[in-house]
């Protein structure tokens, strides 16, 4: 078993809203081996930025705020630490990728001066080594005419140059874990491929741990090891990639993975379906939510079901009604030739 | 063979940049560039391609939301590129639309039953009765439970509202829909609801489909013919199994590939396609996606006329001699 980087026990994260506290984040935990990209999967409003935002303490505050659980990223509680230790850790040993790069990079200001600005701000180098580390940054992700791109603003690149502008910048400062929040969801198909490549080829060379969030099941297994599935603020499935794709266990993973419409398999007159929606969060019931969800009246909804291990390294919250041995949606098999 | 219900012949639609302090024009975005289709009766045509490629233009454009600049539509053997607004009205009736951000495209301000009511009101269809009975069996159809009518389009979830939206297109009983990335906006499980009603209504009312999609995993599931669509132009059509099974144009290869498969054992080496998708205000002189891949033929194709051409049964590919095999390219120019 490899070492933890980051280790989260039982968070809580809560917004305040007209109806009083909510908890977008429900005793979650988890944690992310050196060296290994894990994917937090789920719906939106599932919680899962949420989680990642709490890690870095960037919740909109004060209206978000972490209650329960620790954070421990290498072994330190970051819910402890001082303002001013945090920073040093939010940026510098922790990077993070946002989904929509317009929307993080400042408009106004000029590639070069924003990279710049990210290196010195947790790096002692002078103006001119900031520049020439910018440089090869740029380069590094694979921007073509770095130079010239130093001086160009936002909008005059593509989506997908923007995208690695962000990467350049996480980067930066050499983290130990990069928080990618959807980072290809904005991009075209061919361009998500360029960028997904790239943030791998960057993890292994710099033996970087990731957190990959997404909403996109053909990520998640073409670029992680370990899956966190996520379901109305708890988690629902952890498992190693190969053995959630093989064998999930919880109704709600094998209900997702039986609803993507998939080019390697023959078209269906129909597709498996999930019923329902997931509750509103303020109506969120102690016991299961996916149980809630299907309207199941034999489901206790003051009951909150225990995470069980099931095999080594396969989690899954047990609930006796959506963990069966025969499997309530049908996963099927992928067909082989294309 | 059943007759085309849509039959779009080399459709261009410009829009013209001014600039300058006399704005005048300066040159134009060609946002679709010499575009034929045809979609058959009960037919569903899907149309792929990235972002900026145009098929949205399209899409607006049978509708003549944007007008067309040269090239012909026809609906139902009509000629429709030229009608006037007050000519456009029987065929607006008959041709439905279905936007990507229910949220957007629904008034926030009218409840659900004035959404629907409202195209029956414009087109004098029933009395107050019944157009009540039509729109509460509206609602039936596109599985909203009676009591939605008189709640706003915020009290949805995204995908009972695409159901809305679904449900006003389908108000005055159209032939064809054009949906324009009905699903996208929509969670996977959401996803796979609505997509399943959109088959279902078609198999009930006979209805044709335009889908317009980026995501090919969905076009292929819900289409009969796929078109592909690269900067203003269609680089291939097929059946929606041949497309998949032998791609022939290298765009249609490359996003095929692209594409994640949810299936860890089959790590597939994507084929990497460098650069983007280049800016329709200023497009490459030749062959758009050669130029992308640095094609080393790129420069036979500066200025040249590209056809389409049958390669097997109602497979058609650009002959496009960077993207396409050196058999078909033969057998498509000789």
């Amino acid at each position: 078993m490899s070492e933890s980087l980051l280790e989260i026990h039982n968070l809580v994260t809560s917004f305040q809203t007209d109806r009083g506290w909510v908890r977008a984040v429900d005793r979650v935990s988890f944690d992310i081996p050196v060296g290994k990209t894990v994917g937090l999967v789920g719906e939106s409003g599932c919680g899962k930025s949420v989680t990642a935002m709490s890690i870095v303490d960037l919740l909109p505050k004060p209206a978000g705020q972490v209650l329960e659980g620790e954070i421990l990223f290498e072994g330190k509680d970051l819910r402890q630490v001082s303002d001013r230790e945090l920073q040093k850790v939010r940026g510098g040993q922790i990077g993070i990728i946002f989904q929509e790069p317009m929307a993080a990079l400042n408009p106004v200001h000029r590639i070069g001066k924003q990279l710049v600005e990210a290196i010195r701000l947790h790096q002692k180098i002078s103006h001119r080594n900031a520049l020439k580390k910018a440089l090869s940054l740029l380069t590094e992700v694979g921007i073509p005419a770095p130079e010239e791109r130093l001086s160009a603003y936002p909008h005059q690149l593509s989506g997908g140059m923007r995208q690695r502008v962000m990467i350049a910048i996480a980067l930066s400062c050499d983290p130990k874990l990069l928080i990618a929040d959807e980072p290809t969801t904005a991009l075209d198909v061919t361009v998500q491929s360029q960028i997904l490549d790239l943030i791998q080829k960057l993890q292994k060379e710099r033996g970087m741990s990731t957190l990959l969030i997404t909403h996109d099941l053909g990520v998640v297994a073409q670029c992680t090891d370990e899956v966190v599935v996520m379901y109305a603020g708890r988690i629902v499935e952890r498992a190693r990639t190969t053995e959630l794709f093989a064998h999930p266990r919880h109704a709600y993973t094998q209900g997702l993975l039986a609803s993507i419409p998939r080019l390697d398999r023959e078209p269906q007159t129909e597709l498996p379906t999930i019923p329902g929606q997931v509750a509103s969060i303020t109506d969120f019931v102690h016991g299961c939510r996916f149980c809630q969800r299907l309207e199941r009246e034999d489901a206790d909804p003051d009951e909150r079901p225990t995470i069980k291990n099931i095999a080594p390294m396969h989690s899954v919250e047990n609930c006796p009604l959506c963990v069966t041995l025969t499997p309530q949606y049908d996963v099927p098999r992928p067909v082989t030739h294309l | 063979m059943s007759q085309d219900l849509l039959h779009i012949s080399d459709l261009k639609v410009h829009f013209p940049v001014r600039g300058g302090i006399l704005s005048r024009t300066r040159g134009s975005v060609k946002a679709v560039d010499g575009v034929s289709l045809q979609i058959k009766e009960g037919e569903t045509l899907g149309l792929v391609g990235e972002s900026g490629c145009g098929k949205s233009t399209l899409g607006k454009a049978i509708l003549r939301l944007v007008d067309p600049t040269s090239g012909v539509i026809q609906y139902a053997g009509r000629n429709i590129t030229q009608l006037k607004p007050r000519q456009m009205l029987p065929i607006r009736e008959r041709v439905q639309m279905v936007f990507q951000d229910p949220s957007e495209s629904l008034d926030p301000r009218m409840s659900v039953g004035e959404l629907l009511m409202e195209p029956l009101v414009i087109y004098g269809k029933g009395n107050a009765v019944e157009r009540k009975q039509w729109v509460a069996a509206l609602l039936d159809r596109v599985g909203l439970p009676a009591k939605s009518i008189d709640k706003f389009p915020h009290e949805f979830s995204g995908g009972q509202r695409q159901r809305v939206g679904i449900a006003r297109a389908l108000a005055l009983n159209p032939k064809l829909i054009v949906l324009d990335e009905p699903v996208s906006a929509l969670d996977v499980s959401v996803q796979s609801q609505v997509l399943n009603l959109l088959r279902e209504l078609q198999v009930e009312l006979g209805l044709s489909y335009l889908f317009i999609a980026h995501d090919l995993a969905v076009v292929k599931h819900l289409s009969d013919r796929v078109a592909v669509m690269y900067l203003g132009k269609i680089v291939e059509t097929a059946h929606a199994q041949d497309l998949y099974k032998d791609p022939r144009h290298a765009y249609t290869k490359a996003l095929i590939d692209s594409i994640p498969v949810p299936d860890p054992t089959q790590k597939r080496e994507s084929v990497i396609v460098p650069g983007e998708v280049p800016s329709p205000l200023n497009p490459p002189a030749g062959s758009a996606f050669g130029h992308r891949m640095n094609h080393p033929k790129y420069e036979e194709t500066i200025g040249m006329e590209m056809m389409m051409g049958e390669i097997a049964p109602d497979h058609f590919v650009v002959a496009d001699p960077c993207c396409v095999s050196e058999e078909d390219y033969k057998a498509i120019v000789f």
